[in-house]
């Protein structure tokens, strides 16, 4: 917990500070288990997120991968401030939102925006499209009359690549990607300047993720905007993160530029997740490097000691029982937390 | 290699209110013994249909198998009556699902599950069906099987379940196993376990294994074989190789064009298929990727082509699949130069440079 952040060590030698949009020091959620009939006391704590720090750049997007339940989506809403963090800091285009008043992160939301995964049960079923679209306007009180309510959300099906008519129909008259472009406009109708993507493409198919990924990039490049953006699909968030975070268990254990860590991965996990994922071509899938990982990932009720990835590491040795590992730049911009990763130094 | 089965013209519809759901229209294609067959298609193309037919498990009403032959160890099975076919569903083929939980019982333990198709099926003594249980719950790479075995399928997470799953479907030495999804719903690293399962366990005892996903990727490295489904019927097929090397219709240029690529320098842009799959209600004239295609001539509108053989053991179903191929998925076809009516927006293929 005493080591420098990332932006802090930038900014130390004379990095690019000023360009930091989000920022996460040491964030911390855990959940409680409880037990009790009429006295709920916590007896256990799922350690969602544990002692995560990393940085957004403005205009940029970060690539948050890793296998379900390691705490990906925790630590967005954590950001977004739907969670109160156990411990840690979140800043916002400089200012500290944790901690902030509910009436001052109202202004801070229409800032951050979310879209969700699941294009069916993330849009209310009995809203028409355009309603949908354009709650948020009326709630953070955008539009001045219903004229311009309607030419709002007329232009916002527009940037989402939907026809301004099909305001009036409802979610169920919708294929999956089109309501994916609803959850989007949605996001988009405040303004906003950071949109975590919670998975947004996962539930669709190949080719309409495609254009999905497509809309996406074109919508940053148009209105200037920073993305987080989760996914366990490692090809995608290579394609359209220009760095990439790679989460194991509740920890960040690695972080690069996107050509970086899928050219150079440090850590013995991104190397086994990339191994994992098959090449759509028989002769190429057929030439690569396979590293099947044992067992399952461990239950973040009771995290194994020191590294928390070493009952599956391959390369494990003693010391892994029992070093923490940290995140270290263990190359120019490229960290890793694994103590046996080359240029992390002594442990 | 023999051919273990033999599908011919399969016709499987929904009679609904709102009309006829042709989900498989006209499937033929075979399964040799031993061999991995990828099936692979966008969600609602009728891959679950086809394979539920091959089982005799459509929901009737609203479906009904309106024609075909299932030839199975050259028997037609759609001629047998239902208890001969449970039979041959029990001992000879059998199906792992998406999600495991909707084939296990949750109030059994798996000794109980386990135990009693085989005894049913192979015909097994209570003792030996539960020695039995335990030694397949270990193959499987289930830990602790004699422990595990008396435990509920709750007990067990997404990715063990799916072992389990796959347990029961190799419980009575099947001859076919047809895995619907089996991966979709598991992470990466568990979905590399269980696959690489599946192959050595199917390789270990040859049987055949219809693989259906969505996944292009999974099918590269698992299947020999493979059939691309679009609307309901079958638009291209060969073995993996040439059909991922050597396309020849539009759809799977499509699709392979629009999957970003971890062993290739990334593209500015992806170039996805524009539009959606058609509404298999009101299928339209001629062919129905037709609105979608980058290729369309005017006969397209007209005339739906049929599978036919562009190479050997590789069809496709497409009027022009002649002019595609290997150089279809390097760059784009110049539009005015083949005279496409297109509704596909231009991609940019070159990579990006390196920063
Ligand atoms: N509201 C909650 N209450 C209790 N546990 C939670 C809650 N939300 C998430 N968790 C747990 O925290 C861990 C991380 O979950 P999540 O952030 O949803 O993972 P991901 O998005 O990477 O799949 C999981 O073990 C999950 O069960
Ligand atoms: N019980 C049913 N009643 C009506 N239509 C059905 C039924 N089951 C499947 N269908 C339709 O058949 C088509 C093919 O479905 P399916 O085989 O499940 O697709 P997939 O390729 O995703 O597995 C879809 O249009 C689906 O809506
Ligand atoms: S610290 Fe040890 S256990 Fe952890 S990833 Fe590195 S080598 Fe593996
Ligand atoms: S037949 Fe015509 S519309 Fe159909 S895939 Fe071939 S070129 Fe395209
Ligand atoms: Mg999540
Ligand atoms: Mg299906």
């Amino acid at each position: 917990m005493t080591t420098m952040t990332e932006a802090e060590q930038l900014g130390e030698r004379g990095g690019q500070h000023g360009d930091i949009l989000v920022e996460v020091k040491n964030l911390q959620m855990y959940f409680p288990v409880t037990a009790g009939i009429i006295f709920q006391r916590a007896v256990a704590q799922i350690k969602a997120v544990d002692d995560v720090s990393f940085f957004v750049r403005k205009g940029e997007t970060l690539g948050l991968v890793g296998e379900s339940g390691c705490g990906k989506t925790t630590t967005g809403r954590c950001i977004l401030q739907l969670y109160k963090p156990t411990g840690g800091q979140v800043m916002f285009d400089g200012q500290e939102i944790t901690g902030m008043s509910t009436r001052q992160m109202r202004v801070m939301r229409r800032q951050m925006q979310v879209i969700f995964q699941d294009p069916y049960s993330s849009l209310n079923p009995r809203m028409t499209a355009g309603n949908i679209i354009g709650e948020p306007l009326i709630v953070h009180g955008l539009v001045n009359s219903k004229e311009e309510y309607r030419e709002r959300v007329a232009e916002l099906l527009q940037n989402v690549g939907l026809n301004p008519y099909m305001a009036d129909r409802f979610p169920h008259e919708f294929s999956g990607g089109q309501r994916q472009r609803i959850g989007v406009a949605r996001a988009l109708s405040v303004d906003p300047s950071f949109i975590v993507c919670d998975e947004p493409v996962s539930a669709l198919d190949v080719s309409i993720q495609a254009q999905i990924v497509n809309l996406l990039e074109d919508l940053q490049e148009q209105f200037d905007l920073t993305y987080l953006f989760i996914a366990h699909d490692l090809s995608v968030v290579r394609h359209i993160s220009n760095r990439v975070a790679v989460m194991y268990l509740g920890h960040i254990v690695e972080i690069a530029d996107r050509n970086e860590i899928y050219q150079n991965p440090m850590h013995p996990y991104t190397r086994a997740l990339l191994s994992a994922v098959p090449i759509p071509d028989p002769v190429i899938d057929a030439q690569r490097e396979r590293i099947l990982l044992s067992g399952e990932v461990p239950s973040p009720l009771n995290p194994p000691s020191g590294c928390v990835f070493h009952p599956r590491c391959p390369i494990a040795i003693d010391s892994c029982t029992s070093v923490t590992p940290e995140l270290r730049e263990v190359d120019s911009g490229h960290w890793a937390a694994c103590i046996q990763s080359p240029g992390y130094g002594a442990y | 290699m023999a051919t273990l089965l033999e599908v011919k013209d399969l016709r499987t519809h929904f009679f609904t209110f709102e009309g006829v759901v042709k989900a498989v229209d006209g499937v033929s294609y075979e399964v040799e013994e031993g061999e991995t067959l990828g099936l692979v298609g966008e969600s609602g193309c009728g891959k679950s249909v086809s394979a539920l037919s091959l089982m005799r498990l459509i929901p009737d009403p609203p479906g009904k198998i309106v024609s075909g032959e299932l030839l199975f160890e050259g028997e037609d099975i759609l001629k047998i009556d239902m208890d001969d076919m449970r039979r041959i569903r029990g001992a000879k083929m059998s199906m792992v699902f998406q999600e495991p939980m909707t084939s296990l019982n949750p109030v059994l333990t798996l000794e109980r599950q386990l135990s009693e198709t085989l005894q049913l099926h192979r015909g097994m003594s209570r003792e030996e069906s539960r020695n039995e249980a335990v030694d397949l719950l270990a193959r499987v790479g289930i830990p602790d099987a004699e422990r595990r075995v008396k435990q509920y399928p709750h007990q067990f997470s997404g990715g063990m379940r799916q072992r389990v799953m796959i347990a029961m479907a190799l419980s009575c030495n099947p001859r076919l196993i047809i895995a619907d999804e089996p991966t979709t719903a598991l992470d990466v690293t568990i979905q590399a376990q269980i696959l690489e399962l599946m192959k050595s366990l199917t390789n270990e005892f040859g049987v055949s294994l219809i693989i259906i996903t969505h996944n292009l990727g999974v099918v590269a490295r698992y299947a020999d074989r493979m059939n691309i489904m679009y609307a309901g019927k079958i638009i291209e097929r060969g073995t993996a190789r040439e059909v991922y090397s050597n396309p020849r219709h539009p759809y799977t240029v499509g699709l392979l064009k629009s999957v970003p690529r971890l062993d290739l320098p990334r593209r500015a842009k992806l170039d996805p298929i524009e539009g959606q799959p058609p509404d298999l209600i009101n299928l339209p004239q001629g062919c129905s990727f037709r609105d979608r295609c980058r290729w369309a001539v005017d006969k397209c509108a007209t005339d739906a082509p049929v599978l036919e053989l562009v190479n050997d053991g590789h069809w496709s179903a497409c009027w022009r699949s002649e002019d595609l191929g290997a150089s279809a998925l390097d760059f784009l076809p110049d539009l005015d130069e083949i005279g496409a009516a297109t509704n596909g927006s231009a991609a940019v293929e070159e990579s990006e440079e390196e920063n």
